[in-house]
Formats: C-alpha cells, sequence, structure tokens
C-alpha cells in the first residue's frame, strides 16, 4: 500500500501547521498555484505506521550482517549520531557568523587534522559531499596543478579497469579522457601496460589501493615513479583505506591526492544511500588549489578560508560547508577510537576478511586470488558452480537473504566472472562470520540438490526476484492517481 | 576495544584456521618501506561519556540564537516524527538500494518521495536526490546541455544564489561549458525582458530561473518561460519547495513549462546544521527522463506478478557505463529523502500551503514593520516571498554585530556579494517567527539605528521598477 492510498481528502494534521493565513495578498494571482499537489492526506499515526512498516521491510546493519564488498558496512556507532544531533549544532546557520560555531568549527578542524594524520597529506578539505565529488574535486585540482603551470598537453587520466565505475566517470566530468590499464594475473595493475600508456598527454592516474580485488597493489612505489617521471600526478582513491587505517599513509607513498569516504572508514551511516562524506587530502603542491571552505585555526580563533584566502582554488562543491552533520558524527567517530583505535581497524578488517576467505576455501569456494592475501576484502568466484549446476552468483546472492544475511557485491569488479566481492569489516565478530559461512555452505549443497530452490530465490522476503528489465522498459517513476 | 567484538581466545582460532601466527603477519604483502610509524596527531580514545561530554559543551558554547537568516538554508518546524522515524536503524543504516527485495522499504519510501517532488514541482520524473541546491543546478546544466545538443553556453541571472552560480561554475567549467550572467534589475530586484534582450539570437542551451530569486523576488516566470523556449532554449527552474505551497509550479511556467526543476530539499525536513546534510532535487519532463542523473526508483513486478520497486534506469550510471555516464554521483543524500517524504505526509497538501502563507505573511509583516523604521527601506519593488532585501544608512556588518549581542542573527550582509546594492540586508522570516519575535528584530534594528544616526532621517528617493540595470 502507497500512502497514496492511505490518503483521504481534507484529513488534516493541525499539530504540524501553523494556523491558517487570510490570503497572502503579497503574491500577484498568475504567480499562484492554480493545482494542489499530490501529497498525501493523511493522520500523523498513518505515516508514522506506514513509515515505520516500510522501514521493516529493509535488511540493514542495525538488524543483518551486510559483507558488501567495498562498501564497508561496519556499525554506525548510535552515540555519534546523538551527538551529531545536538540542538544547538542542528539549529546553527550555515550563514551565521563564525563567533556563533567557534564549537562546530573545533569538531570540524580537529577532524581535518586527525585525516591529515591518517593519509600523511599537507592539507585537507572537508567539503566534498560523497566520495564521487572527492574524486571529481581530487582530479580537479590534478588540473589546476597542469594547467597553473601551462602543462595544458595533458588531457588522458589512466585508469586501472579493476577501478569503481566513478573514477572513469568523474574524470570525465573533469574534461578528460581515460584510458583503461589492465590488471595482471597476481590482482596487480599490469606494469608494463602502464609503462606504455604514460606520456606528455598523461594528467594521471587513480588507483584504488588495496583495489577492489581485495589485494594490496605490490608494485605501488613502482607505479608512483612511473607515473611522476611521466609528468602526472597520483590519485588515491581511499575506498579502501579501511584495510590500512593507521598502518599505511598514502602520503608516504607519494600519492598527491586522496579521498576518505567517511560512510565507509569512519563509520558514518550509508542511510539507504547516502548522505555520505568525501574529504580529500592534497600534498603541498597541490595545497592551493583545494576545494573550499577549510577551516583555519589561528590566534586561539577557528575560521572559514574561501576563495579569498585560497585564490587559486577550485572553488566550491556546495552551497556551504558540506555534509556538516556528517562530519560531526565522523569526528564523534575518531575521537572513540583513538590512534590505537584506528590502527586496530585495519587489524581486525583484516583479520576477518583473511579467516572468512580460509573458511570458505576449506568449504569448498574458489577464491579468484589465492595466492593472495586478503586486504580487507577478497573475491569468490563461482564460474565452477555455474558450469556444474546452472546457479549464478545472483542466485547464490538471492539465496543468502533467504538466511537472514544481505549478499555480498555481485559483478563487479567485472574483470572475474560470476564473482562475490566479500568484505565482512572488523565489527563483525567470529560467530557471526561462522553463520555466514554455514550459510553459504548450505547454498551450494542446495544449488547441487534442489538448483530450483536456488533459482527462485528469495523466497522469504516482502518480495520475490523483481523483473528490473520491465522496469527499465515501461517506465513508472510516479505514482498516478486511478481517475475517478 | 572499541567497536571491535573480538576476544583473544577468537583471534587465536581465527589466526589458527589462516595458518598464520600473528595479525602482524596478514599485511606481509606491503613493502616494508611503506609501513606506517604511529600517528602522531591523533589524540588518545574516549569513551562515549566524554566524547558526549565534549561535544556538549561545543554545542552549548555555540548557543542558540533568534534566525533571520534565509539565503538558501530555512529554518523551518521539522515534526518529531519526522527523525524518530528516519533515525531507525532500518533507515539509517542501510546501504543504497542494491539488493532490491531486501530493500523494499527505502524502494517504495523513494519512489512515494519521486511522486511527491514531480507533484510538488509540476514535473513527469523525479530522481531520488541529489547532493544539494546548488550541486544539483550543476547537474541540471549538463543535462541541459546535452539534450541541447549544440549549445554549452547557459544563461545564469545575477539574481541566483551566488554560492550556487559558484558551484555550477565549479562544477561544469572543466567541461568547456560556460555560464552568462544576466543582469538584474535594479529597480525590481528580478530579470526582466530588456536584459534578456541582449541575448536574443545568441546560441544558448538554456536559461536558469530561479524562483523566488535570491533577493526573494518573486520572477515573472510565464514571460521568462516562454522567451527563452522562443529562442530554442530550454528552461531550468530553481525553486524553493516550501514556496511550492503556494507558487506556481515550473511544469506549469509559461506555455509549455520548465523543462528541467531543481532545487535546495533543506526546508523539506533538514535541519540548519551548518550547512548539511541536505539534499538536492532534480525532476524533468518525460522527453529527458533518460538523461537525469543521479539513483531513480521504479515500480515493477515480481516473479508472481506482485508489484514491487527496484533501482532503474541504471545504464545511465557510472557504475555500468562508466567514463560515458550521465553522472559520476554514486551516493546520493537518501536519509534525507527519506525525513523529506515523511516531513511531507506530515503536512499534506494543506499542511504545505499553511506553512508557505505563513512564511509570507511573516515576512510581510517584518518588512512592513521595519520599513516604518526612518531610513530603513526595502531595495526592491517587485513581490517578495519569504525574503527581502533591506537598506539603511549604516554598515550591515556593524548592525547585525550589534544585534549578534542581543541574540539575534538580523539576516545575511549582502555587501561582499552585490557591493552595488550598498548597505543591503537579506533577511527572512519563515513560520517559526511569532509577532513577538518580529518586534524584537525591528526594536533592535531601530535602535541600533538611531544610536548610530542622530540625525534626521535619510530622505534618498526609492528605487523604481523602470530604473535602469
Amino acid at each position: 500500500m502507497l500512502i497514496f492510498e492511505l490518503s483521504r481528502p481534507g484529513r488534516k494534521n493541525p499539530s504540524q501547521a501553523p494556523a491558517p493565513q487570510p490570503e497572502a495578498s503579497g503574491i500577484p494571482a498568475h504567480l499562484r498555484r492554480a493545482d494542489k499537489p499530490l501529497l498525501p492526506e493523511v493522520s500523523e499515526m498513518d505515516a508514522v505506521r506506514h513509515y515505520t512498516r516500510l522501514s521493516q521491510k529493509n535488511f540493514s546493519i542495525d538488524t543483518h550482517f551486510y559483507p558488501l564488498g567495498s562498501c564497508t558496512m561496519k556499525y554506525n556507532p548510535r552515540g555519534a549520531h546523538q551527538m551529531a544531533m545536538l540542538p544547538q549544532f542542528l539549529a546553527r546557520h550555515p550563514l551565521a557568523p563564525e563567533t556563533t560555531g567557534q564549537g562546530v568549527l573545533a569538531c570540524l578542524y580537529e577532524l581535518q587534522e586527525m585525516l591529515k594524520d591518517v593519509t600523511g597529506m599537507a592539507g585537507v578539505s572537508l567539503t566534498p559531499m560523497a566520495g564521487a565529488q572527492g574524486e571529481f574535486a581530487g582530479v580537479a585540482m590534478i588540473r589546476a596543478y597542469h594547467v597553473a603551470r601551462g602543462d595544458t598537453a595533458r588531457t588522458e587520466m589512466l585508469v586501472p579497469d579493476a577501478a569503481h565505475g566513478t573514477n572513469p566517470a568523474s574524470a570525465v566530468m573533469c574534461g578528460y579522457t581515460i584510458k583503461e590499464i589492465p590488471t595482471d594475473h597476481d590482482g596487480n595493475v599490469d606494469l608494463a601496460a602502464l609503462r606504455a600508456a604514460v606520456g606528455p598527454q598523461t594528467a594521471g592516474l587513480m588507483l584504488t589501493n588495496p583495489s577492489t580485488l581485495g589485494v594490496f597493489e605490490q608494485n605501488i612505489q613502482e607505479m608512483q615513479k612511473i607515473v611522476h617521471e611521466a609528468g602526472g600526478l597520483l590519485y588515491y582513491d581511499g575506498a579502501n583505506l579501511n584495510a590500512i587505517l593507521g598502518r599505511v599513509k598514502p602520503g608516504d607513498m607519494g600519492f598527491d591526492v586522496i579521498h576518505v569516504n567517511l560512510h565507509k572508514t569512519f563509520s558514518t551511516p550509508h542511510g539507504g544511500g547516502g548522505p555520505g562524506s568525501g574529504p580529500v587530502g592534497v600534498s603541498e603542491r597541490l595545497l592551493p588549489f583545494l576545494p573550499v571552505p577549510i577551516i583555519a585555526h589561528e590566534d586561539g580563533r577557528y575560521r572559514l578560508v574561501t576563495e579569498q584566502g585560497l585564490p587559486q582554488s577550485i572553488g566550491h562543491l556546495s552551497a556551504f560547508m558540506g555534509n556538516t552533520g556528517i562530519l560531526l558524527r565522523a569526528y564523534a567517530y575518531a575521537r572513540m577510537l583513538g590512534g590505537e583505535g584506528m590502527r586496530r581497524v585495519a587489524d581486525f578488517a583484516t583479520l576477518n576478511a583473511n579467516y572468512l576467505m580460509a573458511e570458505l576455501k576449506k568449504a569448498g569456494f574458489d577464491i579468484a586470488f589465492p595466492q593472495r592475501r586478503a586486504s580487507h576484502e577478497f573475491i569468490v568466484t563461482l564460474k565452477g558452480l555455474k558450469e556444474q549446476t546452472g546457479i549464478n552468483a545472483m542466485d547464490v546472492a538471492k539465496r543468502l537473504l533467504d538466511k537472514g544475511f544481505h549478499a555480498p557485491t555481485t559483478y563487479f569488479p567485472m574483470l572475474v566472472p560470476e564473482c562475490l566481492l566479500i568484505e565482512p569489516t572488523e565489527t563483525e565478530s567470529k560467530q557471526t562470520l561462522d553463520a555466514f559461512v554455514a550459510a553459504l555452505k548450505e547454498v551450494l549443497e542446495e544449488a547441487h540438490a534442489n538448483p530450483e530452490l536456488v533459482k527462485g530465490a528469495p523466497h522469504t522476503m516482502p518480495v520475490r526476484r523483481l523483473d528490473d528489465v520491465k522496469a527499465a522498459r515501461e517506465l513508472d517513476l510516479v505514482w498516478k492517481a486511478p481517475a475517478a | 576495544m572499541p567497536f571491535i567484538p573480538h576476544t583473544e581466545e577468537d583471534i587465536q582460532s581465527m589466526l589458527e584456521a589462516i595458518g598464520t601466527a600473528s595479525i602482524e603477519n596478514l599485511f606481509d604483502e606491503i613493502p616494508p618501506a611503506l609501513r606506517a610509524g604511529k600517528l602522531g596527531q591523533m589524540p588518545e580514545a574516549l569513551n562515549e561519556m566524554a566524547i558526549g561530554r565534549l561535544m556538549q559543551e561545543r554545542a552549548e558554547q555555540d548557543g542558540r540564537y533568534l534566525n533571520f537568516i534565509g539565503a538558501g538554508a530555512y529554518e523551518h518546524h521539522v515534526p518529531a516524527a519526522v527523525w524518530q522515524i528516519a533515525g531507525r536503524g532500518e533507515f539509517y543504516s542501510a546501504y543504497t538500494p542494491y539488493q532490491a527485495e531486501a530493500s523494499q522499504g527505502t524502494l517504495q519510501l523513494l519512489y512515494e518521495f519521486q511522486t511527491m517532488m514531480a507533484s510538488l514541482t509540476g514535473m513527469d520524473v523525479s530522481n531520488a536526490s541529489l547532493y544539494d541546491g546548488a550541486s544539483a543546478l550543476a547537474e541540471a546544466v549538463l543535462m541541459a546541455v546535452r539534450a541541447h545538443k549544440t549549445s554549452r553556453r547557459i544563461l545564469v541571472p545575477a539574481c541566483v544564489h551566488p554560492i550556487w552560480r559558484q558551484v555550477a561554475e565549479a562544477l561544469v567549467k572543466n567541461q568547456g561549458i560556460e555560464l552568462v550572467t544576466v543582469p538584474y534589475c535594479t529597480g525590481g530586484g528580478d530579470t526582466v525582458a530588456e536584459s534578456l534582450k541582449h541575448f536574443e539570437g545568441g546560441d544558448f542551451a538554456a536559461l536558469v530561473i530561479q524562483q523566488p530569486n535570491f533577493f526573494g523576488v518573486l520572477e515573472e516566470v510565464d514571460e521568462l518561460t516562454n522567451w527563452a523556449h522562443s529562442q530554442n532554449m530550454l528552461v531550468i527552474g530553481a525553486v524553493n519547495p516550501v514556496a511550492l505551497g503556494l507558487l506556481k509550479a515550473p511544469g506549469q511556467w509559461g506555455g509549455k513549462g520548465a523543462d528541467i526543476a531543481v532545487g535546495e530539499g533543506q526546508p523539506l525536513g533538514a535541519p540548519l546544521s551548518s550547512g548539511g546534510p541536505y539534499f538536492g532535487f532534480l525532476c524533468c519532463k518525460q522527453a529527458l527522463a533518460r538523461q537525469i542523473p543521479g539513483r531513480v526508483v521504479g515500480r515493477t513486478v515480481d516473479l508472481d506478478g506482485k508489484p514491487g520497486f527496484c533501482l532503474t534506469l541504471q545504464a545511465r550510471e557510472q557504475h555500468i557505463r562508466r567514463a560515458k555516464a550521465t553522472s559520476n554521483i554514486c551516493t546520493n543524500q537518501g536519509l534525507m529523502a527519506t525525513t523529506a517524504a515523511i516531513h511531507l505526509s506530515l503536512l499534506g497538501q494543506s499542511g504545505l500551503e499553511r506553512v508557505a502563507s505563513a512564511c509570507h505573511a511573516n515576512a510581510s509583516l517584518l518588512v512592513e514593520q521595519a520599513c516604518l523604521i526612518a531610513g530603513v527601506e526595502r531595495i526592491f519593488s517587485e513581490p517578495f516571498f519569504h525574503e527581502a532585501v533591506l537598506t539603511f544608512d549604516m554598515p550591515v556588518a556593524d548592525v547585525l554585530r550589534a544585534m549578534e549581542a542581543q541574540g539575534i542573527l538580523g539576516g545575511l550582509d549582502l555587501t561582499p556579494y552585490y557591493p552595488e546594492l550598498g548597505n543591503a540586508l537579506l533577511v527572512c522570516a519563515t513560520e517559526t517567527k511569532t509577532a513577538e519575535d518580529i518586534r524584537k528584530f525591528t526594536e533592535n534594528l531601530e535602535r541600533i539605528l538611531s544610536r548610530h544616526n542622530s540625525g534626521p532621517a535619510c530622505t534618498r528617493l526609492k528605487p523604481t521598477a523602470t530604473s535602469k540595470w
């Protein structure tokens, strides 16, 4: 039932609206709305019940294990939520004077400094509102750097084929063409191909490390040399920072710019698709180009630095100060971890991934790169299973839902056939991981014994498998009231 | 160990299962030279009580003010139920709904959200949110350029939010797209036909119309839309969703309606929160549906023919199309779209209209009362919604500082953005302000101005609607 179908003409919530006003005489008739927008007319209880019931149709971290590779679905501390929702923080207008925001700015400034430390970078801007906007900011800074040097021949961005789709899409938004670099048999970027690809047209390389194949780039120092010697800059996609937090600093590896997904590594919620937050860190040479505002601390006062203070900045990426409420959550989380806690994140995310990989190998699953250590995630390929039984990665994913586990990432990265990309995160216990292994083993048995059961999954969700071809062909994107 | 559940026994048995002696060994593929020492800047861990106390102190340090600043972020009542439901773990801690069968709650809610936004804006289609209003404008510009095919230039009036214009510029300039500024009428504070004439016959992909504009002024949207369409341009309407409780929807502007409607969703349930998280919305006509950026939810059926919801039109998106995607956006502002859907359900048609009317009535009262003060005038003559520009003979920064000392945030100083306006203050009153609040504003303004200027009241002429821009 849709909220619109619960609607009854004339039903109102007077306690949620101001008293009726006399006619708005200051607004000319021809600028006024003649029709009534299609908004539900329901009681407060109707709305509360409807949306509470909808919430119960969701999987979430608070209710289920979510081993979604490259998404870092770890526990979102409730304390961080409560602290970001303090009434004074919520009430503060973004254009209010800095004198009225020293408390919030102190938190943001300290977060900026902590991110500098964990990334090993010279400067950080907190404004990008998601990972993809962080990528845009990073690539735009690389471009601004080359342009400022009069080096306008650099028109090409190098992107490994295992990269997230946002990497090439972000580089295109910055006006670059994309050159894909293949992956070698061990899951590393193919060095020979990289050497052959660089030249005076190379603006830079966007690298995700550990890669989306779940392995650390073993030749990263060599790659750094190749790209820098060709005059390109190095972009570090921090999507998988959870794997190396406190253990390796991208700045130490010679990278020029990094974005961090706070909604992954710093445990802020995913909210069913955002808001995220994608701060960027840069090396010395990119400092003048950081997106504004950034936060400065001088003479005991915090203030926002805008384009007046940073005239070569790539500019504003949001109307105000990015997703401030998310930044406050990340700050609270970082303070609860402290330095030691940060390092433990990488330790236990890695322990959990390697344990799960070892147990699944024992259970008969094929690991995509069995010769490698897992970072914080790893890939199972179901190519063999599909050949034997006709059951594919999607079927296994859907059957896992019936067993009370969110599916791993499926069919990404695209270069491994029938893949499940599995990331357990550090916040899950051994007992949960064992239960997940048991569930996957059951699905494997079912695939052989009763493939139709698996093909038809899920069976216990609010709906069975959905027809997404129909959804795209016969677009139904908004509800229309049936004709009376 | 904060948020790590492992016991010593767990760790040992896990290491045994892996076949290694220590966690340290798991990092042996990382070149030794790259392994970092200790984190130097990171403070010691605090428990929840201690960090809770620290943040409470900082929040209290920031205090609460009686706020009359708008300028793109507006103080509205948010019903208690909005955040109590949005804060439920099932919404708050869920991922993007790729696994549709396990995400029907979020998906159905987003479908309802899309329906509400499309109807509010008078459009056929809505996406499931973008980052904020400013970046939504940039996405609309990109969309218009894709749809128009020949031109990469966009007309943007100077009375469109100045920071939005900066954001749009930062986000599109690298693709060779040019934003061309249209001057505003200094009398009316709006975009007028005279100033557009200059651009006739030029090759432009779209005209942006903000309603109400940054000055709070209402634009003649029908006339502007028809002019743009006559020039073979698309029309991008940038609208305030609360104002749409009263004002004509972009889909109804002029003869054919605007082509794309975008805006800042913050007035629908998002607290001011120093700037975010808010959300951007983007709605469009059916013909442009496949050009839309970001997530879109569609209704379909399952294997048994039962209705259900899933992400659709994914072939436009970066995870499929990569370099050829309509946008690089991935994570958007899902939870804020959630709050907006709940917020709009609690208000309903009549509630939203009442909020809009109360905003307009309060802002009108404030302007009327303020203009009774000697030397205070409203700069622009055209009608306004819930914001207006006032002028007086005293530097605005000084007035605002004096007001702040009384616990009042008196508005936004326009001097840095529009120096040509002289001492100009952009002031807003929403439904949250009482007559008493407004009296407090005007009394303080009067006191501050009279102390500054003991001489006779200013007798400057009011600028008229016909004055030259």
